[in-house]
């Protein structure tokens, strides 16, 4: 039997945010939430501060916490042996695996106004949205339009198909990743359009939130990840 | 197919049984200004609008949502005509000074299908915490017996050939003004505290005449 070691904080200071850590024995990676890279307050009066606080320190916490209970269960089913409990375990992983995935990404794609929030996309994204899209205006109204549609809970993104190399507008249900609609999408830009991110300010009027939320949106990030998968 | 109950609205926004303010402080005015008010309201116009011109246009409600549920594959009116029917059962799920503990012979059939009130109690909260995204649980009776179901989006059990007695929405806009993310405060304040078991014996007890006669 391979014994693994379990490396110390101090060994894990020095890597780059990762937002996980090591535990127990066998060594399996569970998470931790991250901090925002902005203040809660910070986004507004697009999105409140107030929400910004529930939504980062109760709904994603949530999702991490109930992740990393998934993942010791999945761990302890994959040991034993368990295909009933392994199969049973999907769906708590999807869920939650996906809403931390999903709002990992989200933070990043808003940033302040003072901080580059809303600045219309420049370079190979830029020329690529109006290509494929007409215009920012073209894209912006597409997705505000299929955000607005979503019954229930999920997510419009903005999206680029790595295999035909071209940008696409696609929604997701519940937290279900991008990926779950195309292996070969990467997310861009995601908006979720659960009830929880707008309720308290925007109330029933998720097109207004939809409206608003382009004031801080932040391309450059959108950019860096369409360049890298570009190159 | 189950037959129709209680809610037999021809896309007309009905109020709730009760003042918008007479659920407080369990569910605040201010929720069922906007999710009676505005969400409510919203379903049934938007249905009317979508069926107009159609084939489902001037049929009754259950109808629509059995057609429009097309065997999972939904059709395009399916939410609005759900919701509209689920809404509206939802209000008349609820009382002021509601909740606790039903009796009688309700009471009787939740010991003998939960073997306690209890079980069933922490049955029906289960369901309703877990509904992963929005959707609604439900108190549901088929072939002699209650069972605990929960459904996501704008499913309800008639779809599923249950008759529906009691219903709590688990959609976010549900409880978000009044708990935000603390839906099992919520859920465990529905049950203690807007419960109409009157409303829930009478659909009980229409449940059970439609079925016989259909059987």
């Amino acid at each position: 039997m391979a014994i693994r070691c379990v490396a110390s904080r101090k060994t894990l200071a020095g890597l780059k945010e990762t937002s996980s850590r090591l535990i127990g024995f066998r060594g399996i990676q569970t998470f931790t939430l991250p901090d925002l890279p902005y203040d809660y307050g910070a986004l507004e009066p697009a999105i409140s501060g107030e929400i910004m606080q529930i939504h980062h320190q109760k709904h994603h916490q949530t999702y991490v916490t109930n992740y990393n209970n998934a993942l010791e269960q999945l761990d302890q089913a994959v040991s034993k042996g368990d295909a009933s409990a392994v199969v049973k375990l999907q769906s708590a992983i999807k869920f939650n695996g996906g809403g931390h995935v999903n709002h990992l990404i989200f933070w990043k794609n808003l940033a302040p106004v003072k901080e580059g929030g809303g600045e219309p996309p420049k370079g190979s994204l830029g020329s690529a949205i109006d290509t494929h899209f007409g215009s920012l205006e073209g894209l912006v109204k597409k997705m505000s339009a299929e955000g607005a549609a979503v019954q229930g809970s999920g997510w419009v993104w903005l999206g680029l198909d790595k295999e035909l190399k071209k940008l696409v507008v696609d929604t997701t249900a519940n937290q279900d990743p991008l990926v779950t609609k195309g292996g070969s999408l990467v997310p861009l830009v995601g908006i979720d359009v659960w009830e929880h991110a707008y309720y308290l300010q925007y109330k029933n009027v998720r097109p207004e939130y939809l409206k608003n939320v382009w004031k801080v949106i932040n391309w450059k990030y959108a950019s860096e990840i369409y360049e890298k998968e570009c190159n | 197919m189950a037959a129709s109950i209680a809610v037999t609205a021809n896309y007309v926004l009905q109020p709730p049984p009760y003042a918008l303010d007479a659920l407080e402080p369990h569910m605040s005015k201010q929720t069922l200004e906007f999710h009676w008010g505005k969400h409510h309201r919203a379903y049934v116009d938007n249905l009317k609008k979508q069926v107009l011109g159609t084939d489902l246009e001037g049929k009754p409600l259950d109808h629509i949502i059995n057609k429009t549920y097309n065997n999972g594959d939904l059709l395009p009116a399916f939410n609005n005509a759900a919701q509209a029917w689920n809404h509206e059962f939802f209000w008349e799920s609820m009382k002021p000074n509601g909740g606790g503990k039903p009796s009688g012979e309700l009471l009787a059939l939740l010991e003998r299908d939960f073997t306690s009130y209890e079980k069933f109690y922490e049955e029906f909260n289960a369901a309703a915490a877990t509904q992963f995204g929005a959707g609604w649980a439900w108190l549901a009776y088929a072939n002699d017996k209650l069972k605990v179901v929960k459904t996501p989006n704008a499913v309800n059990p008639l779809v599923l050939g249950s008759f529906p007695l009691l219903t709590i929405d688990v959609w976010e806009h549900a409880y978000y003004l009044d708990f935000q993310n603390r839906r099992p405060d919520y859920i465990k304040t529905f049950m203690n505290n807007l419960v109409s078991w009157e409303a829930v014996s009478a659909r009980l007890e229409a449940a059970k005449v439609a079925s016989s006669s259909s059987a």
